[in-house]
């Protein structure tokens, strides 16, 4: 048909700021035109332009107008969808008369837009879901007053410790009596190695995902926690490995290494094998993530750097793709086994070898064939709210289990079994979403779990990442984290301080440390961590509380 | 809070000895009920020690019901005691309240004690399935050489309503627990002391960790981990568990539910075994605050207590008498002739133990071990 001429609307296939994310309130007023923040946004969705305005003056005792035409400077959010708006603030933070910040939109029509070129919509973060989880929802229910004495979170001696590794049952215990006393008859038998931990560790996040400074602070903060605070807390390498260095230092034994489906950093890990003085926490096999389940990983070409490339073993600025699966599966009966069974060989059965997961329906599948392997040391479960460096949007909003009953049915099963004391359940993905750190990892424990893993939240805390669950900011995938958190850019990565770092990281596990107490104390626990204790929970939910077996309380 | 009263005796002795006990701590029971479990039969039992008494009480349809199971199974009633019931205002009389001796069935008296505890506890516990649901039979115990007696109310009441006062029942082991109902509901099978295959014991104290204790217990594949209608029943449960389960010599019991911490398990011998356990029976750390009073088979006593039990429980007595008591003036009451400054109120890391006919008292302490 003939293009009806002169009746189409002017920019008729430009999109308008409405379909946007996030607009921009920009204040002519007080923006004195330093240029900061159009400098700083680290998807240039703001620009300095020049508008020419039409102004009408009249100047003396009668009437006279007259048009004037005044040329302005202006700050200009863009409507290119490729540099939209995330929302993170940064011009907001630089700027000094606060004559700039962006708004949140909610009537945004984002997602009909981002899949140019054909390829959908990837990002960094978490999914995007501001709803109260299942875990802020949950309530600790079970008060002891009269008929049992409160404890004192502050005078009475607590121990919030966790075990980490396959605990053998009791009645295989290689004990005999002598002389009326208990011995160990170690001969024949295998007795799996076991730490004690502090129940909430720092969750598997890679150098390379990482800038140097933020892993550096997250590693010193770990260290200072053990070292001196006495909080055994372990931290996951992630898929990468670790600093040369460090895999030969006393520090090592702080640190679970991860092996995944790229077996990035292997390479040098099993150099250092001979040179190590310590053990590693644990092994961490990653089978699966919680934000996107059954996906493989990814660090993008520009984020891999002299360093990076050094620690994994690969040549410099090549995409790092790990495939969403081992090469070597074929079946878990098999080659899960001998994954765990080889990993534990290279360490001479000195070190807990577990998997990781995402969360899913068939998770207790997983997990009976681990009940059965006398060396799987524990199940780590990643639920849907979980965080990634980069992945489809797709796959962080929509795929997934939630944590709380594919944990629960998970102890449950093993409850069944009775050996819900042999195989310890790690639970990760959401905890503290909303801040609540350690409300969130006593419901877990209290549901079965014996430790949690966190990671989008330490980043938060100690490192002031801006993501949140209004897509704000979730730039980790393009290595332009404007915090310096999720970059190899040395321009954006000498932001952030790692010593700061490390000292937020010390001081939000000694207050988790403190809440703990706080919530135990009054339910009258103190020298083993209450796991599976659901007897103190309850949920306003009765269909939810019917699900993960506890009381429904309104 | 329930109140305690054991006493343990070379000689036998009445079970109202413990329940005059109960009286003096009566502020801190409310009436809800009374336990009581005797050991060491005397009496008409003495001549009766090696048949498996069953007590419990039936209603008139359950006792036909459990007359009929027990003929089939096999077992034959050689004796049957009854209270002489005196009707008491506010005690609901139930129909039939029995001890009965039986002779096991012809297949089993041949048989190791092990497999014979093995065939009481499936009978005990198919009687009780059997009587549960229209409350027409309750089975407490079904074991050689011991009685369990329980009812709703007041403990000295209850005892006159059995006519306890004027019987000739006697023991040389009796653990009374004057009951005060806290969370769980009011109900016969709630009530202490817990019996299992020749282990006792009664508690004061909340469980808070009840549940993933009860869970760990009922995952053991045991048949005899059941019931848990009070959170106490778990304490007798591990002490089956660690002592015959285990095999675990008794003062272990208390390293189970009381662990050490790793530095102060440094000081022991045993200390590479303790780290295990510690960590196998991990979910067996009661975390109280709970004090234990139980027997094992050999008739030993012990008294036990973890860290946070505000209130110490007491022992005292004189050589070959000895009372367990929650409370001062219950010892007071049932042994008042004794050197009052040698009671001995057990600290957290103690374990009283007194031997079989009330012979030795023994303070273990756990970190020495």
């Amino acid at each position: 048909m003939e293009p009806a001429s002169g009746l189409r609307l002017d920019h008729n296939h430009h999109l308008s700021l409405r379909e946007f994310p996030y607009i921009i309130r920009w204040r002519d007023d007080r923006c004195k035109r330093c240029g900061k923040c159009t400098a700083v946004c680290p998807v240039k969705a703001i620009e300095a332009t020049v508008k020419v305005q039409r102004l009408v003056k009249s100047e003396g005792p009668v009437p006279t107008p007259a048009a004037v035409r005044n040329i302005t400077h202006i700050v200009e959010q863009v409507t290119d969808m490729e540099r939209y708006c995330t929302g993170c603030g940064t011009c907001t933070l630089v700027c000094p008369n606060e004559a700039i910040e962006p708004e949140f939109n909610p009537q945004n029509k984002f997602l009909h837009y981002k899949n140019k070129g054909g390829d959908g919509y990837k990002r960094g973060g978490r999914r995007n879901d501001p709803a109260l989880s299942t875990l802020d929802r949950l309530k600790f229910t079970r008060i002891s007053m009269l008929t049992d004495p409160a404890l004192d979170a502050g005078r009475h001696e607590f121990r919030v410790r966790s075990l980490l590794g396959r605990i053998l049952p009791p009645e295989d215990l290689p004990l005999k009596l002598v002389n009326g006393k208990l011995t160990v008859d170690k001969a024949g038998i295998f007795i799996p190695p076991v730490r004690e931990i502090f129940p909430i560790m720092i969750g598997s996040m890679s150098i390379g995902a990482l800038s140097p400074p933020m892993w550096e602070g997250l590693a010193m903060g770990v260290a200072y926690l053990n070292e001196v605070e006495g909080l055994p807390v372990v931290m996951c390498s992630g898929e990468g490995g670790m600093s040369p260095r460090l895999l030969r230092s006393k520090y090592l034994k702080y640190f679970i290494i991860q092996i995944a489906s790229g077996y990035f950093g292997w390479d040098e890990i099993v150099h250092a094998l001979p040179h190590m003085v310590e053990d590693p926490a644990a092994i961490e096999i990653k089978y699966g993530q919680g934000a996107k389940p059954g996906d493989g990983g990814l660090l993008m070409a520009q984020k891999v750097l002299k360093l990076i490339a050094k620690i994994r073993g690969v040549p410099q600025f090549v995409d790092l793709a790990s495939p969403p699966t081992h090469q070597t599966k074929y079946s878990i009966e098999e080659a899960v086994a001998k994954m765990i069974q080889s990993m534990s060989m290279a360490f001479g059965f000195r070190v807990p070898v577990y998997p990781k997961i995402s969360g899913t329906k068939t998770a207790r599948a997983v997990l009976n064939n681990l009940a059965r392997n006398p060396y799987a040391a524990a199940l780590c479960i990643d639920g849907e709210d979980g965080g990634t460096g980069a992945a489809y949007n797709v796959s962080m909003d929509k795929m997934g289990h939630p944590i709380a009953s594919n944990l629960r049915e998970c102890y449950l099963d093993l409850v069944r079994q009775g050996k819900q004391n042999e195989l310890p359940l790690i639970a990760a993905g959401g905890i503290g979403k909303k801040g609540n750190l350690a409300a969130n990892a006593a419901a877990l424990i209290m549901l079965g779990a014996s430790g949690v893993a966190i990671g989008k939240y330490i980043m938060q805390a100690a490192a002031d990442c801006f993501g949140d669950e209004y897509n704000r900011c979730n730039l980790c995938n393009t290595g332009k984290c404007p915090r310096g958190i999720t970059t190899q850019d040395p321009k954006l990565y000498r932001r952030l301080d790692s010593d700061r770092v490390a000292e937020r990281v010390v001081e939000v596990f000694k207050a988790a440390d403190v809440e703990l107490r706080k919530l135990f104390a009054p339910m009258g626990r103190s020298t083993e961590l209450p796991i599976g204790m659901s007897d103190g929970l309850s949920i306003d939910d009765p269909a939810m509380a019917e699900r993960l077996g506890i009381n429904y309380a309104c | 809070m329930c109140r305690l009263a054991a006493i343990t005796s070379k000689d036998y002795i009445s079970p109202m000895e413990p329940i005059l006990a109960l009286e003096t701590m009566k502020e801190g029971h409310d009436g809800s009920g009374l336990g009581l479990t005797l050991k060491n039969l005397g009496g008409e039992f003495e001549k009766l020690k090696k048949y498996p008494v069953l007590s419990g009480i039936c209603s008139k349809k359950g006792k036909k019901t459990l007359d009929d199971f027990m003929k089939k199974q096999g077992f034959k009633l050689k004796y049957e005691w009854t209270p002489k019931i005196k009707p008491i205002k506010g005690i609901h009389a139930r129909d039939h309240y029995f001890a009965r001796a039986y002779d096991y069935p012809a297949s089993h008296k041949n048989k190791s004690i092990v497999e014979k505890e093995e065939l009481l506890m499936k009978t005990r516990l198919a009687i009780r399935k059997i009587g549960e649901p229209d409350e027409s039979i309750f089975a407490f115990s079904f074991y050689p050489d011991v009685i369990t007696i329980k009812e709703v109310g007041d403990p000295l009441e209850t005892a006159e309503f059995f006519g306890l006062d004027r019987d000739g029942l006697k023991a040389k082991i009796v653990l009374a627990q004057g009951r005060q109902n806290t969370n769980y509901a009011i109900y016969l099978y709630a009530c202490h002391p817990f019996f299992i295959q020749g282990y006792c014991s009664m508690t004061n104290g909340e469980n808070t960790a009840f549940v993933p204790i009860r869970e760990f217990l009922m995952g053991r594949g045991f048949p005899g981990y059941t019931g848990y209608n009070s959170d106490s029943e778990v304490f007798t449960h591990i002490l089956h568990y660690t002592t015959r389960q285990l095999g675990f010599p008794i003062t272990y019991y208390k390293d189970v539910i009381t662990p050490l911490k790793a530095s102060e398990m440094e000081g022991r011998q045993d200390r590479e075994a303790l780290g295990l356990m510690k960590q196998s029976l991990r979910p067996l750390c009661i975390d109280g605050p709970n004090m234990v009073i139980g027997f094992t088979p050999d008739g030993t006593c012990f008294m036990v207590q973890d860290a946070k039990k505000l209130r110490p429980g007491v022992v005292g007595g004189v050589k070959g008498k000895y009372a367990l008591m929650s409370e001062e003036c219950g010892v007071d009451s049932a042994i008042p002739k004794r050197e009052s400054a040698k009671d001995i109120f057990p600290m957290k890391y103690d374990m009283v133990i007194i031997s079989p006919d009330a012979q030795e008292v023994k303070v273990w302490n756990q970190l020495q071990g």
